[in-house]
């Protein structure tokens, strides 16, 4: 007999998201997700100065705040013909970098841990097995018994109180949590910790950046933090960094493996087909060669078959969206305009178009460019992933999963975080050469068209701009989250997320954990994977796609 | 003095010294304009044994003002979610989901009625009946007109509900409003705006403060924002006045006068129509602000500043 359940929302995510599963004989048998905000910034960017878009699209995610601001300069540099100087560039990507590990970090612990911890567990743990426990895994600090003792009693408190806070209404005592007590009680420490260290890490982003979130340094054509380009915020800058590797390598890859461990079924559970990036970390004005991420496409996990990527083969589909329309949408053609009329998962569900390469749905994201950087023989990542499969004893086909999601986002933190090193050293040693120069003046032209491709944490971003008498003409994102998240095709081909909750068990209907697990493995981010056009003219579709 | 030692236990547990912890209270009553001595009268309130039921609802948004939060260090977040404060819902954070979140800000609702604070991120769509924003089946704007005529206050977080933010600015496509517009009459219960894109958590954490402290919500100037946050212009409070004074202006960026820390005004600054106390306090624990990495003031913290202070490169 088949059930449905619907968990709306999801939380523990970036906005607003709905997801239906059907589950027969204990696992799920088909899939919707659906987005359930639309905002409509793409409208409100027409007819503005191409300058401010930055200002304007930053504010599509505050969590994974910053990459919007980048893509949109890198579109105006593009469209404007502007060359960066190497300043900024390396202080974009150090900030970039920045992003990346705060991230991470946040996700792990704070949006996705609470999926596998059962922090009711951590209650029944033993302070001293748990200190001899944590002292074997990793040399992490403040592990003794008394900092485990002083977190129980934290907790035990908490408990007591009866006013549960973020913790009420979980799924406390499900028997998919498989970690022992201690276990537990070391991750709910690191949950605790993580949350100081990321508001640490943060100040990475408020050193060449002013705050976080929502950065205030960027200009087309360069940075503005030219001020701060001096020893003592470079130093700073680099403490921090220190201080947050040490937390990435002895916390919380530490962390992931030691629960994956325990998790090792997850390793056949919620993989997708097929894999996209852009490619990040430009090393020279060479692109996408000089990027530290490469860019390319994998087809049926052909991951030794790693394809060049060609940016007119996207498409967007609306037949399963609230927009009018059947088939799919090339982006320079569109006649599409927002149609809601209910949520009907046989027919139109979600805000989100759903994008397709070369007709197929894409996933994007840290197990992408992690496939895409092995496939493509980049040696960090050889050496972290072969390295990681021999620790879990799991075979490579392991990563197509919710675990190789998982994992791979810890494993690119690191490896993303030790590129970051020779970029301040590179920025020191221009400015010991007496280079301070951070940014390129240009004429903003009457008509121009650019774009700006990134790969941020949460997948392969790109914004597409039109200037037309010196004004925003057109202006248009596809982000990763409607890669991941978006609903069915024209063809009705799921979207990733859907296809890999397909086979994830479900224990409990009324408390599917498990949902959560996968869905949350992908790191949803929905207020930027809602894009619209004008109901009106739909001029924001009209787009020749680079 | 039995609260005060239980309170000290709790702070030793917490691995906080008492000097961190007072520090905190310090710098709190500095930002709230209080006298150094109520320092410790701040640190009773922020201990209460019956923690302060709390729900935030975020709306239409970009999750910026919840992640600016979580950057509090003076209490640092797991203190004022856990100790200070019991957090019952909030999407970003909680770890409930689907009915049972929903069931949690139900209770929370029905268990304290008039007594809970309800702080509220994002701006509510209200175009075609609020279809363009819902959770859990419902409109946001439906759950905003429930919850927040309920609610002991309510906390407007950012721009977005403070004034309608970026979801409002034209041609504002989904009809979005700022809480009180959208509930008009309906809400009967005192609004406080926190505005910001996104606030410095410091004036949040303020205005939450003073309640607990004085069992009233702080001062507010006539666009229901804090005195203590809102009362001075950034181009008041400015580090860079002086070469305003002077005449010394940035006309480029990347420049000799841009290196030089001159002023912004000729870049677009939006300082001196801005209420706010960026200056003084700054962003990440003091680590910088705009004006500092050499950008102008867009004036994040001002009504319709999305159309009304922009294009943000040219000066006012």
């Amino acid at each position: 007999m088949a059930e449905r359940i619907v968990v709306d929302p999801i939380t523990r995510i970036e906005g607003h998201l709905r997801i239906e599963v059907e589950v027969a004989n204990g696992k799920v048998t088909n899939a919707w997700s659906s987005s359930t905000l639309f905002r409509g910034l793409e409208i409100m960017l027409k007819g503005r100065d191409p300058r401010d878009a930055w200002l304007i699209t930053q504010r599509s995610c505050g969590v994974c705040t910053y990459v919007h601001a980048l893509a949109s300069v890198r579109s105006v540099d593009n469209a404007v013909g502007v060359r960066i100087p190497e300043n900024a560039r390396i202080i974009r990507n150090l900030l970039m970098g920045a992003q990346f590990l705060h991230d991470h970090i946040v996700h792990f612990y704070h949006l996705h841990a609470l999926d596998w911890v059962d922090i009711t567990g951590a209650l029944k743990a033993d302070p001293k097995k748990t200190a001899d426990l944590a002292n074997q895994v990793s040399p992490a600090g403040k592990s003794g018994v008394n900092d485990f003792k002083a977190v129980q009693a934290r907790l035990k408190k908490l408990v007591e109180s009866g006013q549960l806070g973020i913790f009420a209404g979980g799924y406390w005592g499900h028997p998919a949590y498989k970690l022992p007590p201690e276990v537990n009680l070391i991750a709910v420490s690191h949950y605790l910790e993580a949350l100081r260290q990321q508001a640490r890490t943060a100040r990475l982003h408020a050193i060449f950046g002013a705050k976080n979130p929502h950065l205030q340094s960027l200009v087309p054509g360069g940075v503005t933090c030219v001020a701060d380009l001096n020893p003592d915020r470079i130093a700073e800058f680099k403490y921090l960094w220190l201080e947050t590797m040490d937390f990435v390598n002895n916390v919380y890859i530490p962390d992931v493996v030691a629960v994956a461990g325990f998790y090792k079924d997850w390793g056949k559970i919620g993989g997708t087909t097929n894999f996209l990036t852009y490619g990040e970390f430009p090393q020279s004005e060479k692109e996408p060669d000089s990027m530290v991420l490469p860019r390319g496409a994998i087809f049926k996990r052909k991951v030794g078959d790693v394809q060049p990527v060609d940016i007119s083969q996207i498409q967007e589909h609306v037949k399963h969206s609230w927009y009018e329309g059947e088939g799919a949408l090339h982006p320079a053609s569109g006649e599409t305009k927002p149609n809601y009329d209910k949520l009907d998962v046989g027919n139109r569900y979600s805000w989100m178009k759903a994008p397709r390469y070369k007709g197929e749905p894409m996933e994007v994201g840290p197990l992408a460019r992690v496939l895409v950087a092995y496939g493509k023989g980049h040696q960090p990542t050889k050496t972290a992933v072969d390295g990681l499969l021999k620790k879990l004893t799991i075979p490579q086909e392991a990563l197509f999963s919710t675990l190789g999601r998982t994992a791979a986002r810890a494993l690119e933190t690191k490896i993303i975080g030790e590129a970051m090193e020779g970029w301040i050293t590179q920025l020191v040693t221009n400015l010991k050469n007496g280079d301070k120069k951070t940014y390129q003046p240009y004429e903003m032209p009457e008509q121009a068209a650019g774009f700006g491709l990134n790969d941020v944490p949460r997948g392969a971003l790109g914004h597409w701009i039109e200037i037309k008498d010196k004004k925003i003409g057109n202006y248009q994102l596809v982000v990763p989250s409607t890669w991941n998240l978006g609903p069915r095709c024209a063809q009705n081909k799921m979207g990733p997320v859907e296809e890999a909750l397909v086979g994830t068990p479900v224990a409990d209907p009324k408390r599917p954990v498990e949902i959560l697990r996968t869905v949350h493995s992908f790191d949803p981010c929905i207020a930027c994977g809602v894009h619209v056009i004008d109901p009106q003219t739909n001029e924001v579709y009209k787009f020749k796609v680079v | 003095m039995r609260q005060e030692k239980a309170f000290d236990e709790r702070l030793e547990r917490k691995g906080v010294s008492r000097r961190d912890f007072l520090k905190f209270c310090s710098l709190v009553s500095a930002t709230m304009g209080l006298a150094p001595s109520l320092a410790p009268k701040i640190a009773e309130a922020l201990t209460s044994p019956q923690r302060t039921p709390v729900v935030w609802l975020s709306f239409s948004e970009c999750t910026g003002c919840p992640e600016g939060l979580l950057r509090t260090m003076y209490p640092w977040i797991d203190e004022l979610v856990l100790d200070v404060i019991s957090l019952d819902y909030h999407e970003t954070l909680m770890a409930a989901a689907g009915k049972q979140s929903e069931q949690v800000l139900q209770t929370t609702v029905d268990k304290y009625p008039g007594k809970f604070i309800c702080v509220v991120d994002g701006a509510i769509p209200t175009a075609e009946n609020g279809v363009y924003g819902m959770i859990g089946g419902k409109t946001m704007l439906d759950i905003a007109k429930e919850v927040c005529p309920k609610a002991l206050a309510n906390i407007c977080i950012g721009t977005c509900s403070s004034y309608g933010g970026l979801p409002a600015a034209s041609p504002n496509p989904t009809g979005a409003k700022d809480l009180e517009s959208a509930l008009g009459e309906a809400l009967k219960t005192p609004v406080v705006k926190v505005p910001g894109c996104p606030p410095n958590p410091i004036n949040f954490v303020g205005t939450v403060v003073n309640y607990l402290l004085f069992g009233k919500l702080p001062d507010l100037d006539d666009k229901k924002r804090p005195l203590f946050a809102y009362g001075r212009t950034v181009h008041d409070t400015c580090q860079r006045r002086s070469h305003y004074e002077g005449g010394e202006f940035v006309t480029e960026f990347g420049s000799k006068e841009a290196e030089l820390g001159y002023c912004l005004f000729q870049m677009g600054c939006k300082g001196p129509e801005t209420y706010n106390n960026c200056s003084i306090v700054k962003y990440n624990d003091g680590t910088s602000w705009p004006v500092q990495a050499g950008h102008p003031c867009i004036g994040c913290s001002e009504p319709e500043f999305w159309d009304k202070m922009s294009p943000f490169y040219k000066s006012l």
